[in-house]
């Protein structure tokens, strides 16, 4: 390379180089390699001379032109970066200023409960079945075995409405249900077995106190076949509560009892601990009453139109509301349905929190 | 149901301790409800010997006591005036729960002495208010003997909660029974001798009951006793009762109390000196009336059973004694009463009375009937033994109720029914063990269930009985599996409810759930009137008016909810219910349904939104509306809004959305003068969608259907035309959509304006139309075509003018 020539090189690289903006860098650029450029005219000049001289005058000017390009790019990326830094200067904002709200919607746990028991005895293979909250005394009461006068009917403490007169005897006596077994009543009355369902849904009694509310909800389970046993009632409510209360070895406990349209009848228990003043359902020393239930009294299956000789099997009841609370650490039955925000914030659900049984019942 | 351990005692022998004991109860079906063991309350209290008293060096009334627990001689500051050198006393160590002052007791420091304990009074003990100086203990009492043990307080109190089958279990000897079948022991032999009489009853009983009332008293026994001595009970006696809390009276009143809780035998004792003439039991009649024992005063009916003389009413069969006959300090001759009362009338006529009684109890039950006669023979003896006095020959009027059955029984239903392989020789043992006789063998038995046991009536009671014996825990458990993978278990209404739910609290609503009933004056603000039927669905027995009426929706309960929130300065809240609306009684009358209010602000303000803490309007409350529509496929185009919503609804700011004929859901602000008069702070609105009315869709499988999307760029266009205020928007947006079906794909308003530079009664309406090509891109001669045609249409159809 000549001398010239290596000094034309420096002397526009070192342009490019004291380009300290965009504008300038440009300037630079079109001074080397624009239109009127020092190597573009040098370029011009080529055909003017010999061939052995074209040659290698020409190559090394290819090579000048190519690093002063490479100058100019990296120039260029460094210059941006400064310019872009210094917009980003200008731009900050007061981050601990809060962002535009959403409200946030929450599910109550009653239903969240429900979602989680009927999930759970879906994967037993049950279904769900409905009745109505406005009941009567036959069903009721009569199909599943209280006989009139009996204690265990004033045990309930109904609430009454006018009689239906368009209905006949026990069917014109209206009442709120006591319980969901009035579901079971509908149910059989209308399906032939196998049955396999659970129902869910509002309750009344009348009596308001401290644990007490005339409304609360109540699920409800049926099974009738040719050879379900106590073993199976044993068996389906163990697993159930274990999936429910997310207990994989939760003790449970089975003592006898009694309600009219079970026979044998039985009262469940699971394992708890109070240690610290605080409930924890699990193995521990005491012992906490879940659930009613028992073999399907055979006067309610005769009731139903049904072969007691013929078919059997097992029915169960639970209070939504206390299952709820124990799971949830709720203290008081009458919040659930008081409609306090803060309570509904802390005890609620998201509406993306759904219940999912293939990571237990959690969503 | 209440009882001591050494009560069952006097039944049971039994080396069970008592853990083992409550453990059995509870397994046989008697579930063991509380033990309250005193002597685990009374640990630390232990006799102490006082080595030396002396008087405090710098307090007169107090002294210094040097006390010998056995352990160690510990320095103790004591007050009371009786505490002195060389008496025994009951001894509390630093660190004891005093029950009587409810404290805890700690070392101190009186008045420069030191004080590690205390010597107890029996007020501190809880046990009298006798505060006057300290325990004293005799001297031949061994130092630590329990303070439980030498007040005999170490007898713990077992508490039952008895199933209202286990009549049998309402005195001790049945529990005691159960427990010896259930292996806990062996049931002790009872004493059951007759007394002979020396002499005829001068008092005679007689059964005047109607034939079909005749169950009401099936068994009627009497006896005459003369010469007795009533006062104050034996203190084992008087123990006793205390024990579970009953107080004694007098001997012979607590003689059948003791009768009633320890053989579940209830009696009646009468002053025979006040009886006139003999005893009969008869029906009582209309307007009668009863002073009874527990002071009040009863006014009868013609149903109850009542025992009387020939003056009247002396007690109600059953259930309570009558003062006029009752027994005081000065009866010398009594007339003791066994009989048998039917359940079900003595549980009618005590609810009426609202009596509850240990007698009632018992017998609306069901009492053993067999046991009458050893009953009134026991009772005699208690009474000679205690009040001394000679008896009578029995009297007797019936015969007592038909209790003996047979029951057929298979034994294998153990296994198939109660899920318990128990053998049959184990099955037989257990039945006898509970006093049932088994007739036949082989695979069909004959049970006869003993006379006590009432509840046992078919095949299932017997299962019930062996496999309670044999233990439930017993019983192999096994899972109810399912057929396959999980199949659809919803209903198509819980389906609906789980969705519109999702849909409402991703809106930001909060779910309620609120009572299912309301005060029938607001459920009639809200369409529950009388000509709507309202009265058929008033409860007959509410716990308060406010609670009377089966609500028609639950817009009261949420606005109510809404404003309880914001008096307690949580305002602005966004709350929503699904659940039943009741219109009539019949089962297809009740409504599934969403409900929904959003009250006063939409939000708080805010720094970076204008206007965020604006009043809920109306479109608050059709968006809700629309988003519970949405999620059953319903979407906003697919339903027609009118403008007739209920009067709950403020007429000019209210909608009802139909799908053809059914009204789907109404929305809208409520009525200013409703929400007056439920006392709640304006303005609220909201919506209510009938989940029921939704028509199910149609099922198509699961495929969502092909996704046809263009390759064209859509167009957009705006228009601002002028029209009169009272031109809806939709009349535009439809007028538009019109022009061409195909080509129009959408058109959004995006502003209203009414107000400064616009003439009086009209008003601006900006849209934006969104032209999607299908085939090729739209010259814009084209697109000039199309706005052209809208502007000319919109201003045929709709008399606007386009704004200049």
């Amino acid at each position: 390379m000549t001398n010239a020539l290596s000094s034309i090189k420096d002397e526009l690289i070192k342009l490019v180089e004291a380009a300290n903006d965009l504008g300038s860098l440009e300037a630079a650029r079109v001074g080397a390699l624009g239109k009127k450029g020092k190597i573009t005219e040098l370029l011009k000049t080529l055909g003017t001379l010999d061939p052995e001289t074209r040659k290698t005058q020409g190559a090394e000017l290819n090579v000048i032109r190519d690093q002063i390009a490479g100058a100019i790019d990296a120039k260029e990326a460094t210059l941006k970066a400064q310019e872009l830094h210094a917009r980003l200067q200008t731009e900050t904002v007061d981050v601990t200023l809060s962002p535009r709200p959403v409200s946030k919607g929450k599910i109550h746990p009653i239903s969240q409960t429900i979602e989680e028991i009927t999930g759970i005895f879906a994967s037993m293979g049950f279904s769900v079945a409905e009745g109505p909250d406005i009941e009567d005394d036959f069903h009721n009461f009569t199909a599943l075995n209280f006989p009139p006068g009996h204690p265990a009917r004033e045990m309930h403490d109904t609430f009454y409405l006018p009689d239906d007169k368009s209905e006949q005897g026990e069917h014109q006596k209206k009442l709120l249900r006591t319980h969901t077994s009035t579901v079971q009543i509908r149910h059989m009355l209308k399906n032939k077995p196998p049955i396999k369902i659970i129902c869910y849904g509002r309750v009344y009694r009348s009596d308001y106190d401290m644990t007490h509310t005339p409304m609360f909800h109540q699920v409800e389970g049926l099974v009738i076949d040719r050879a379900i046993h106590m073993g199976h009632l044993k068996g389906c409510l163990a697993d159930f509560c274990k999936a429910f209360f997310e207990v994989n070895d939760l003790p449970t406990r089975f003592r006898p009892s009694y309600f009219p349209f079970t026979e044998p009848s039985a009262e469940m228990d699971v394992g708890c601990s109070w240690e610290g003043g605080t409930l924890k359902i699990g193995a521990g020393k005491s012992w906490l009453e879940i659930l009613g239930s028992g073999m399907v009294h055979p006067n309610v299956i005769r009731n139903c139109g049904l072969d007691p000789d013929e078919w059997q099997g097992f029915a169960f009841g639970a209070g939504l509301d206390r299952l709820t609370m124990l799971k949830y650490g709720i203290p008081d039955l009458r919040s659930m349905f008081d409609g306090d925000t803060r309570w509904v914030d802390h005890f609620g659900f998201d509406p993306a929190d759904r219940p999912n049984l293939a990571n237990g019942v959690k969503s | 149901m209440k009882f001591t351990l050494s009560w069952l005692k006097d039944h049971l022998d039994t080396a069970k301790t008592l853990s083992e004991l409550t453990a059995g109860l509870t397994a046989l079906g008697l579930e063991v409800e509380g033990v309250d063991d005193p002597a685990a309350k009374f640990a630390p209290f232990k006799v102490a010997h006082v080595v030396s008293a002396e008087k405090h060096p710098d307090a007169d009334r107090l002294r210094v006591c040097k006390v010998d627990t056995g352990h160690e001689v510990i320095q103790v500051v004591c007050g009371a005036p009786n505490a002195r050198t060389g008496m025994k006393a009951v001894f509390a160590p630093d660190g004891s729960y005093i029950p009587g002052t409810d404290t805890v007791l700690k070392k101190g420091v009186i008045r420069g002495q030191a004080s590690n304990g205390m010597l107890v009074s029996e007020k501190e003990m809880g046990l009298s208010d006798n505060h006057d100086g300290i325990i004293e203990v005799a001297s031949d009492v061994a130092i630590g003997t329990p303070f439980a043990q030498l007040f005999g307080l170490d007898d713990p109190v077992i508490e039952i909660k008895l199933t209202p089958n286990r009549a049998d279990c309402a005195g001790v000897r049945g529990i005691a029974r159960d427990l010896a079948a259930g292996g806990h022991g062996t049931l002790k032999p009872l004493k059951t001798e007759p007394v002979k009489g020396t002499f005829k009853s001068p008092i005679g009983v007689d059964l005047k009951l109607p034939g079909d009332a005749a169950s009401a008293c099936s068994l009627f026994l009497g006896r005459y006793i003369k010469g007795v001595k009533n006062g104050p009970s034996p203190d084992w006696l008087q123990k006793k009762l205390k024990s579970v809390g009953l107080r004694p009276i007098s001997v012979l009143v607590d003689i059948t109390n003791l009768m009633t809780i320890d053989l579940n035998r209830p009696l009646h004792v009468f002053d025979a000196d006040k009886v006139k003439g003999n005893i009969q039991v008869r029906l009582a009649k209309n307007g009668e009336t009863l002073a009874a024992l527990n002071d009040k005063s009863y006014t009868l009916t013609e149903n109850m059973t009542a025992v009387c003389d020939s003056t009247g009413v002396l007690g109600l069969g059953g259930i309570i004694g009558g003062v006029s006959t009752g027994c005081t300090d000065e009866t010398v001759n009594v007339f003791l009463e066994a009989a048998y009362f039917d359940p079900l009338r003595t549980a009618r006529t005590g609810r009426a009375l609202q009596i509850e009684s240990d007698a009632r109890y018992r017998f609306e039950r069901g009492i053993d009937p067999q046991f009458t006669h050893d009953g009134i023979e026991i009772a005699t003896r208690l009474i000679l033994d205690l009040c001394g006095g000679e008896a009578s020959d029995v009297v007797q009027a019936g015969t007592g109720p038909a209790w003996q059955r047979t029951i057929a029984f298979r034994p294998e239903r153990t296994k198939t029914l109660g899920g318990a392989d128990v053998p049959v020789s184990e099955q037989e043992k257990i039945l006898g063990s509970l006093g049932f006789k088994v007739e036949a063998k082989g695979s069909k038995w004959t049970v006869i269930p003993p006379s006590w046991r009432g509840d046992v009536e078919g095949e299932a009671d017997i299962v019930e009985e062996i496999t309670r014996v044999f233990g439930f825990d017993n019983i192999p458990a096994v899972s109810v599996l399912a057929d396959g993978v999980t199949h659809a278990a919803e209903t198509a209404r819980g389906h609906a409810t789980r969705r519109a739910r999702a849909a409402l609290a991703a809106r930001g609503m909060k779910e309620c759930v609120t009572w299912s009933f309301m005060h029938h004056d607001h459920a009639a603000l809200f369409g529950a009137n009388d000509e709507q039927g309202a009265a058929a669905l008033r409860l007959s027995n509410p716990i308060s008016a406010d609670w009377d009426q089966m609500r028609p929706t639950a817009l009261p309960n949420l606005l109510s909810a809404a404003q309880r929130n914001a008096d307690r300065g949580f305002g602005g809240a966004a709350l929503f219910e699904v659940g039943p609306a009741f219109a009539g009684v019949k089962p297809d009358q009740q409504k599934n349904m969403a409900f929904g209010i959003r009250h006063v602000t939409a939000g708080h303000r805010h720094w970076a939104v204008a206007n965020n803490a604006r009043h809920v309007d109306v479109w608050d409350a059709k968006a809700d509306a629309l988003a519970v529509l949405e999620t059953f496929g319903v979407g906003a185009s697919s339903v027609q809004l009118t403008r007739e919503a209920p009067d709950w609804y403020h007429p000019g700011r209210s909608g009802v959305l139909r799908q053809g004929p059914n009204v789907v859901a109404q929305f809208g602000e409520l009525h200013p003068g409703v929400l007056t008069a439920l006392k709640i702070d304006g303005p609220a609105v909201g919506f209510e969608v009938f989940l029921d009315a939704i028509p199910a869709a149609k099922k198509k499988g699961t495929a969502k259907g092909a996704l046809v999307l263009s390759a064209l760029q859509p167009v957009k266009r705006d228009f601002a035309f002028i029209v009169d205020v009272a031109v809806e928007a939709d009349a535009l947006v439809k007028t538009i959509k019109l022009v061409d079906r195909a080509l129009i794909t959408a058109v959004d308003v995006f502003d209203v304006y009414m107000g400064k530079g616009m003439d009086p009664g009209k008003k601006s309406v900006a849209l934006s139309v969104t032209l999607q090509p299908v085939e090729k891109t739209l010259t814009d001669v084209e697109i000039e075509g199309v706005a052209k045609k809208i502007v000319e249409t919109v201003v045929a159809k709709t008399g606007a003018s386009l704004r200049g």
